[in-house]
């Protein structure tokens, strides 16, 4: 793995592991595919000083550094168990680097609410052959995989998805994280008056639009803080200036990686010379793709396929999934 | 236990409303420890300090300052953040209703079960139609100073609630497609979809179990009785060579387990 490492640099990668399903292995690096809300207010002194956060005892009020401080676990009785850094890493039971896929189910099954953070799973090592295989196979046939793996000392539950040629993994929480129906105490279900019914259902009826209007996502809060400050900035109002390093942690780093150069770096042939003068032609393009098993419509972002069915007049393109769009759009021709 | 409501609203759709409690769905199932001062094992506590003196400063003489820049802050007076608060509402507003399957997984960030407040026929009914549509609803809402975006589904009978991340979050990957050199042959694909066919299976969330959280449990109990508790050791993978020899050898050893009950 370390000489792989220095052939292909790493550009700091979350976590590397590999994909294991059946016998077969694929190698790859973990990118968060969230970046960080920057909405965080950053706390000044008195005299525009930034502050920083200390620990103090609660009893003896004494500043304390890193070498005073140790962890415990409350017990009912208001005692506290100790527990060293040894101990937690001897629990982390399996040190393996394995994603196991230990199952394959339809993509729609996975319950929204178990789904906790989304990471984009770039290929890594020598061959990206297998990392290809698995992600077409998976978006062809509309499949999502269940994994478990060990990342940083803790075990997590993910699903594997396969969209537009790529693979992604969404920590999922455990079943004993959510609360039932009868955990939250809600009444017992009920079948409505039908009048009731055709009144939401004409209700939803009338909201119902094709797709998604990504402004209902915006974040105006972001936005307006970003807008007064700049203002202020502008006018030169209550600007102070703060000597900072550059941001070296975890946060930072999501939105300082490209990962879209990561994958292409990683998986294109073409891509990879570095004199790229002259386009392919367009015939070899389509052996290609036609030997990689899909033809141009898998190229298509969901919204591109749902414009063309729209173009077609398909019916009941609305509530088709990305593959459902395609096999529509191959069948009309 | 009956869990308390966090908030009452209500949800509106176009001219409809239906009264409903927001209940939080996350359980927080987890081990969670506090920092002790070593000494005499006090809990500790965080204070703001000025780094030149250490000294700490009072929450009475905060100021808080957005970055605009590397290095560059503005600072906001009371009286600009609270402007910026949203105005508070007891609306959860459904904006617009789409198929289920046009959010993506990316976006769910944290769940809420709502339930009835009074009109259990509405609470219903809306589910319901909901679930008949096979459709979710987008919805925005205020709570205690923010907002919030949201997607509304069926589950079981129930109104969900999910919030959703932000656009502004959403890292963008668009389509990647392997050069010709790297794209699996006819071959490899059959294999391939043989395989996962095998391992193909239902999805049932009650199957997988939080070991790490089961095996602190057990460490922390056991450490309270005085004992001392052992773990399995790492297991090492061994890398096979040849993709279709390592997919003919998975589909095999599928079979033969196929052989012995339906899963492994």
């Amino acid at each position: 793995m370390a000489e792989e490492r220095e052939a292909a640099p790493n550009p700091r990668a979350f976590w590397s592991g590999t994909l294991t399903f059946g016998l077969v292995s694929v190698p790859v690096d973990l990118y968060p595919a969230v970046r960080a809300r920057r909405t965080a207010l950053r706390v000044l002194g008195p005299d525009d000083q930034p502050l920083v956060r200390r620990y103090f005892c609660s009893v003896d009020n004494k500043a304390l550094g890193p070498d005073d401080i140790v962890r415990g676990y409350e017990n009912d009785d208001g005692s506290f168990t100790l527990v060293a850094d040894e101990e937690l890493d001897a629990l982390a039971p399996r040190k393996s680097r394995d994603i196991d896929l230990r199952r394959f189910v339809e993509r729609e099954e996975i319950p929204r609410q178990l789904l906790e953070r989304p990471y984009v799973l770039a290929p890594a090592g020598d061959s990206t052959k297998a990392y290809h295989l698995l992600a077409e196979t998976m978006e062809r046939t509309g499949k999502a995989g269940i994994a478990t793996f060990v990342m940083r000392g803790k075990e997590y539950l993910a699903a594997i998805f396969a969209e537009r040629g790529s693979l992604r993994a969404v920590t999922m929480r455990f079943a004993s994280e959510l609360r039932t129906p009868d955990d939250v105490g809600l009444p017992r279900v009920v079948r409505s008056p039908a009048e009731r019914r055709q009144e939401m259902e004409r209700a939803l009826a009338e909201l119902t639009e094709d797709e998604l209007d990504l402004k209902l996502l915006d974040d105006e809060y972001a936005s307006a803080l970003r807008e007064l400050a700049e203002l202020k900035r502008d006018a030169g109002r209550d600007v102070v200036e703060i000597e900072e390093a550059p941001p070296e942690d975890e946060q930072g780093t999501a939105d300082v990686i490209d990962i879209m150069a990561v994958l292409k770096e990683r998986m294109g042939g073409a891509e990879r010379k570095p004199a790229r003068a002259q386009p392919a032609p367009a015939a070899a393009r389509q052996a290609a793709t036609r030997a990689a098993g899909h033809d141009a419509l898998e190229d298509l972002s969901k919204k591109e396929l749902y414009d063309r069915a729209k173009k077609l007049g398909l019916s009941g393109r609305s509530g088709m999934s990305r593959a459902a769009l395609i096999a529509a759009l191959r069948k009309a021709g | 236990m009956v869990a308390r409501a966090m908030w009452k609203a209500d949800l509106s759709l176009g001219e409809l409303k239906v009264p409903v409690k927001l209940y939080a769905a996350v359980r927080d199932a987890k081990v969670h420890f506090r920092l002790l001062h070593a000494t005499d094992h006090a809990p500790v506590k965080q204070q703001m300090v000025d780094p030149e003196t250490e000294q700490p400063v009072s929450s009475e003489g905060f100021k808080r300052a957005v970055a605009v820049d590397r290095g560059v802050y503005v600072v906001l007076t009371d009286e600009e953040q609270a402007a910026l608060a949203p105005k508070p509402s007891r609306l959860i507003s459904i904006e617009e209703v789409v198929a289920a399957g046009a959010v993506d997984e990316r976006w769910f960030d944290r769940p809420y079960y709502l339930g009835p407040d009074g009109d259990d026929e509405g609470y219903f009914a809306l589910a319901e139609a909901l679930k008949k549509r096979e459709a979710i609803g987008i919805a925005r809402w205020v709570l205690r100073n923010k907002r919030y975006v949201g997607a509304l589904q069926a589950s079981g009978g129930y109104l969900l609630l999910d919030t959703l991340r932000y656009a502004q979050e959403i890292v963008e990957v668009a389509a990647v497609r392997p050069g010709a050199n790297r794209a699996p042959d006819k071959r490899e694909i059959a294999l391939a979809e043989q395989l996962i066919g095998a391992l193909e299976d239902r999805f049932d969330a009650n199957e997988f179990r939080d070991e790490y959280q089961e095996q602190l449990q057990a460490m922390l109990a056991a450490k309270a009785a005085g004992k001392v508790v052992r773990f399995p050791k790492a297991v090492k993978r061994e890398q096979p060579d040849s993709l279709v020899a390592s997919l003919q050898a998975s589909l095999k050893a599928k079979r033969k387990d196929a052989g012995h009950g339906r899963r492994a």
